[in-house]
């Protein structure tokens, strides 16, 4: 089961701002669903191989061609944030 | 009215000029115009935009150029599908304004032939949810009962042509959410092979799952989407080399001497009987068509919801960590002071609750010291459930079952996630294996909700599941009945 702090935890890996009344409603939901799921671990898996690809493709490779595709005005015209010298400006990293 | 004409009669009506397809646009921007405000199946209708595109069709058709059963034809696209210059939302708040600059490589292809564009349709935030109830603009009702659900995570696309306001749509399934809506809708929904359809320019949910497919009035309209969206593509590579058949044109063939697999676990505990019955009762009818029915056991079936919502969730988080509201998507309300603010603040305020669960289970089973207890153990356990299958595949050519334990719901039934995510029982294996998976309207409850079969082949098996579906069409009527609105 979860506790609150771990749900806080989990919400700062993830960069997910969230109230105290969601950490709350969360803990709860979220040791519901991994409740249910740990049933996996009455499976005997010992000799069975992951699946992370279901058609068996590897290492698909094609010529490393240039194409066509958005301008950088296109791709700058997404944000709405300010742009500046083809860059778009974000809040400062380091708090002084 | 010409909106209540399948996808084949439209293109026969454009062929023998009986209507344009401006004229044929006009129609179906007028339903959706009258329907809409109760359905809530378009997210955005882009009028201007449908009619700039239907001239350009007569232009092409005029020229006798009509090459294509898709051209000229109005349809409504899942809002997670890029559509250049028109609003790509992905029924998010962090979405809301997006106007993607580039087009998916499947709108590239309907492009190609002059498909029409008349709008974006709603879909659970993300595609995660199986009744759209989780979209930031509100439900999709269900056209054959509006205090029910039309099910998802493409509800939109499966109640808009059901309610004849698109003449096919598309959708995406990752666990059922092509499936379950046209179950819950009454139409025919298609979930291809995993790698068939490029996924190009679509918003990914869990990548190793997703697939794009098409929803139809009919099984044959299903075949010419498919063929005209199916194929190898350089920018997603994940999809297949495998040549993309004639679909339409290879349906019709006896289906006397197919063997169908009756998975019994599909028909275990918490079945709804009418659904069952319904369901019994197509299988009678393919028996009656020369089919040897056989009863088999796919013994890992109850894993897969636990499979799911570890892998989906996992694979998920690492996707959506793009969404910062930073490079494209909403900036928050609140003012921040830092970077670090920003993306807590943009994130917050920008995904709905489903989502936000999904993140933080992703991240948990992700993080350290819990990878191997959650998400290697989900993909041992993902073998398993595709060994099933490939051990029922060995005696049988394809498998029936329900699509869904239960009909429609209503709007707001559900208020735990968990009871949500057991909708997906019969329709999440499928994905797993990345096999194929076609849902079909087979029958009506006593109160008139609709129920869909499940016919499940191997991979690239889209043309035997397709054949297969036709042969029932043929015999019954039930794709026929449309919901009075």
């Amino acid at each position: 089961m979860l506790s609150q702090d771990q749900v806080r935890h989990i919400a700062k890996l993830a960069r997910l701002g969230v109230t105290d009344a969601e950490v709350e409603k969360f803990a709860h939901q979220l040791s519901d669903i991994l409740g249910y799921v740990e049933k996996l671990e009455k499976v005997d898996t010992s000799k069975v191989q992951p699946t992370s690809q279901v058609t068996g493709l590897k290492n698909v490779m094609r010529e490393d061609v240039v194409q066509k595709s958005c301008t950088k005005e296109e791709m700058l015209g997404c944000t709405e944030l300010p742009v500046e010298a083809e860059q778009i400006k974000v809040k400062p990293v380091m708090n002084n | 009215m010409l909106s209540n004409l399948t996808l084949a009669e439209a293109h026969q009506g454009l062929k023998e000029k009986k209507f344009s397809s401006v004229e044929l646009t006009t129609d179906l921007l007028g339903r959706i115009e009258k329907l809409n405000p109760a359905l809530n199946a378009y997210i955005t209708v882009s009028k201007d935009e449908a009619l700039k595109m239907a001239k350009a069709a007569d232009e092409v058709i005029t020229k006798g150029n009509l090459v294509s059963p898709l051209t000229g034809i109005p349809i409504g696209v899942k809002d997670l599908i890029n559509t250049k210059g028109v609003r790509t939302t992905c029924a998010s708040g962090i979405l809301k304004d997006f106007i993607p600059p580039y087009d998916a490589t499947v709108i590239e292809k309907l492009k190609a032939l002059n498909y029409v564009l008349v709008g974006k349709t709603n879909l659970d935030e993300f595609a995660c949810g199986g009744s759209t109830e989780h979209s930031y603009f509100g439900p999709t009702k269900n056209p054959w009962d509006l205090e029910r659900v039309a099910g998802g995570s493409s509800g939109g696309s499966a109640a808009a042509v059901a309610a004849d306001m698109s003449f096919y749509s598309l959708g995406t399934d990752t666990g059922g959410s092509i499936r379950e809506p046209a179950s819950f809708c009454s139409a025919v929904g298609l979930k291809v092979t995993y790698g068939r359809v490029s996924r190009s320019g679509v918003t990914a949910l869990a990548s190793s799952w997703d697939t794009i497919g098409p929803f139809a009035k009919t099984v044959q309209d299903a075949a010419l989407v498919l063929k005209a969206i199916a194929g190898k593509d350089p920018k997603d590579a994940t999809t297949l080399q495998a040549e993309v058949p004639d679909y339409a044109a290879n349906l019709g063939k006896s289906i006397k001497g197919l063997k169908i697999g009756v998975p019994k676990e599909y028909f275990g505990e918490g079945i709804d009987p009418e659904v069952e019955k319904l369901v019994r009762a197509a299988l009678k009818e393919y028996e009656k068509m020369g089919a040897i029915l056989k009863e088999v056991s796919l013994p890992y079936t109850s894993y897969a919801i636990a499979v799911y919502y570890v892998a989906m969730p996992a694979e998920l988080s690492a996707n959506l960590a793009r969404f910062d509201g930073i490079r494209f998507g909403s900036k928050p309300k609140e003012d921040v002071k830092s970077l670090v603010d920003y993306y807590y603040q943009a994130r917050k305020e920008g995904f709905g609750d489903e989502i936000k669960r999904r993140i933080m289970i992703g991240t948990y089973v992700l993080s350290a010291g819990y990878y191997d207890a959650y998400y290697l153990k989900a993909q041992k356990v993902r073998t398993l459930i595709i060994q099933d299958f490939e051990n029922a595949f060995k005696d049988v050519d394809v498998l029936m079952s329900p699509v869904v334990p239960f009909p429609a719901f209503k709007v707001g039934e559900k208020q735990d996630p968990l009871s949500m995510y057991l909708a997906d029982a019969l329709t999440i294996p499928v994905d797993a294996a990345g096999i194929a998976g076609l849902s079909l309207p087979c029958g009506f409850t006593a109160s008139g909700l609709p129920v869909g079969l499940q016919i499940i082949g191997p991979q690239l098996s889209e043309g035997l599941l397709l054949n297969t579906g036709a042969a029932y069409e043929q015999a019954t009527d039930w794709h026929k009945q449309k919901p009075k609105l």
